[in-house]
């Protein structure tokens, strides 16, 4: 399913002295299947490009495609449930949704919002629990009980039970403990690999978009300001630095070892190809 | 809506001493009450709409803005229209009548209720909630003695002036979140639509006491022990504006008095 944006531009509170610039004439596809991230610093309007995804907000001119439904301003906000199950969402801090008694009520708590049985709605809940890796024992507490990563699984859970083909994480691994973020972003990547989830993923980590991320769009004031693969990305670093971004730490390295004289055909993004092009020149084996 | 927002501006208005706005208001509102004829109230409005420029807001706005209350007070104007006895019967039916004096009492009514939100509208406007607060403070201080936990309330009022917005954005934030998880709000009966408001209150009321018990906890930790015996990083002050408001009230209050028929 292609998410499409046609001349977006989105303003808020358009019309009182609080008006505010969401987004600029943004014009992109993101396509099914892929692994895109969205970069940008701090208030670039990527959390507002995101809820154009679902169409929790709408473009105050221009269209987004999402599937076969074409979103524009006048779109009515009713008949939109449906779209919404296609398109999962993951907030920031998403443990701050959680509500119900227990943890499988609560991860069942969307599939049922879209007409599942509830006995079929738990035990998909509690399928979609193991998929996250949370134990089986946790089913029956309360979310309220749980540590903050525990909660951050519960709440993607509840997201991934819905069965989204779509799949758009906020920042999913802000505030968490390096380990807590490694399993997490294993986890994406397998769902992106192994069921052909769409994954679009905002985020502040070069290191996460370097390794996982096969699209990144760039935002700056609202506007997309370049789109392409990671290595088209970020192969100028002056550029990166203009727009108040970064290097992923190999591509840095590979950049000062450079300048001591090493040489590379290409900007390595990842470690493994980092350890690949050094060990031929430092007269070691073919790094496996 | 506008009713209780603040503009930043930096204009006549905006600069008068808090402690001078919040009791005008409270003192226009009270003057409202003396004007009882058509000079008068034309004065009050002409006062009141000459206000807006002078506080930088454009009328166009400050009308939309306000449009929101038009139907409680279309109801009061009803009410008072329909149910006034007395005076000359001009329409009647059923047990609805229309007198010449529920015509006047449903206008004078209108007048008042417009010329309030007007007045304490502009008081939001142009005054930081955190002014507020502080006015309510200073001005309650005499009550200390009384055993009136005048500075507890004062914090209380700031700390809950500061989370509005907060909240308001927890709020958006969890709305949104439960949306895409197929929530719909404000759809269905009203049994359905009180449903729907659980998942939203859960998750505000949870994060509401994390907030409180982080805020409780940052405050300690910087010395915070009680409001006894602190000293003050904004500090009120009067200025030759506060005394030119004051003058203008004296004034509209003696010409309102003198222009009053009995």
């Amino acid at each position: 399913m292609d998410i499409t944006f046609n001349h977006v531009s989105f303003t808020y509170q358009p019309g009182t002295p609080f008006a505010g610039t969401g987004l600029r004439d943004v014009n992109t596809t993101i396509h099914g299947g892929e692994y895109t991230a969205i970069v940008g610093h701090t208030g670039s309007g990527k959390s507002t490009l995101l809820q154009h995804l679902n169409a929790l907000l709408k473009p105050t001119a221009g269209t987004v495609t999402i599937g076969d439904r074409v979103i524009t301003p006048t779109t009515n906000n009713k008949h939109l449930r449906a779209l919404r199950q296609q398109v999962g969402m993951v907030f920031q801090f998403p443990e701050s949704q959680l509500f119900e008694s227990t943890v499988q009520r609560d991860i069942a708590f969307g599939p049922e919002n879209f007409g599942m049985a509830p006995d079929e709605a738990a035990a998909l809940a509690a399928e979609t629990a193991r998929l996250v890796g949370l134990p089986d024992d946790l089913l029956t507490r309360s979310p309220f009980d749980l540590s903050g990563g525990q909660m951050r699984r519960v709440a993607i859970a509840g997201v991934l039970a819905m069965r989204p083909s779509v799949l758009v994480l906020d920042e999913p691994t802000a505030g968490l403990d390096p380990a807590g973020r490694r399993d997490l972003m294993a986890l994406f990547a397998r769902l992106h690999t192994e069921e052909g989830l769409t994954i679009v993923l905002v985020t502040h980590q070069m290191d996460d978009v370097a390794n996982f991320a096969e699209h990144v769009l760039v935002m700056d004031g609202g506007a997309l300001v370049r789109e392409g693969t990671p290595r088209e990305v970020f192969a100028d670093a002056a550029w990166l630095r203009d727009h108040s971004l970064a290097q992923p730490t190999t591509t840095r390295m590979a950049g000062a070892l450079a300048a001591r004289g090493f040489h590379f055909d290409q900007p390595p993004l990842t470690l493994d190809e980092l350890a690949d092009a050094l060990a031929p020149q430092l007269g070691g084996h073919t790094h496996e | 809506m506008i009713l209780g927002r603040y503009i930043p501006g930096d204009s006549p208005i905006h600069r008068l001493d808090p402690r001078t706005k919040l009791l005008g208001c409270f003192y226009y509102i009270g003057i409202v009450f003396l004007a009882n004829n058509w000079i008068t109230y034309a004065l009050m409005f002409a006062l009141t709409l000459g206000l807006l420029p002078l506080a930088h807001v454009r009328l166009g706005f400050f009308l939309r803005g306000v449009r929101a209350i038009i139907y409680l007070i279309l109801f009061t104007v009803l009410l008072q229209l329909f149910f006034t006895t007395g005076g000359h019967v001009w329409w009647q039916w059923g047990w609805l009548t229309v007198t010449s004096k529920g015509v006047v009492n449903a206008v004078y009514i209108l007048c008042r209720l417009v010329l309030i939100i007007f007045a304490s509208t502009l008081l939001t406007l142009t005054t930081q909630p955190l002014g507020l607060a502080d006015a309510v403070e200073s001005i309650l201080k005499p009550l200390k003695p009384l055993h009136v936990p005048v500075t507890e309330l004062a914090l209380m009022l700031s700390i809950a002036l500061r989370f509005v917005p907060t909240l308001m954005d927890q709020t958006t934030k969890t709305m949104n979140a439960q949306r895409a998880r197929g929530v719909d709000f404000g759809s269905g009966g009203p049994i359905k639509q009180l449903k729907a408001i659980v998942p939203l209150f859960i998750p505000l009321f949870v994060s509401a006491f994390s907030m409180a018990d982080d805020l409780a906890t940052a405050m300690e930790a910087r010395g915070f022990r009680g409001g006894d015996g602190r000293t003050r990083y904004r500090a009120l002050a009067y200025h030759r504006g506060d005394a030119v408001a004051v003058v203008l009230l004296v004034v509209l209050t003696v010409v309102l008095i003198v222009l009053r028929t009995h």
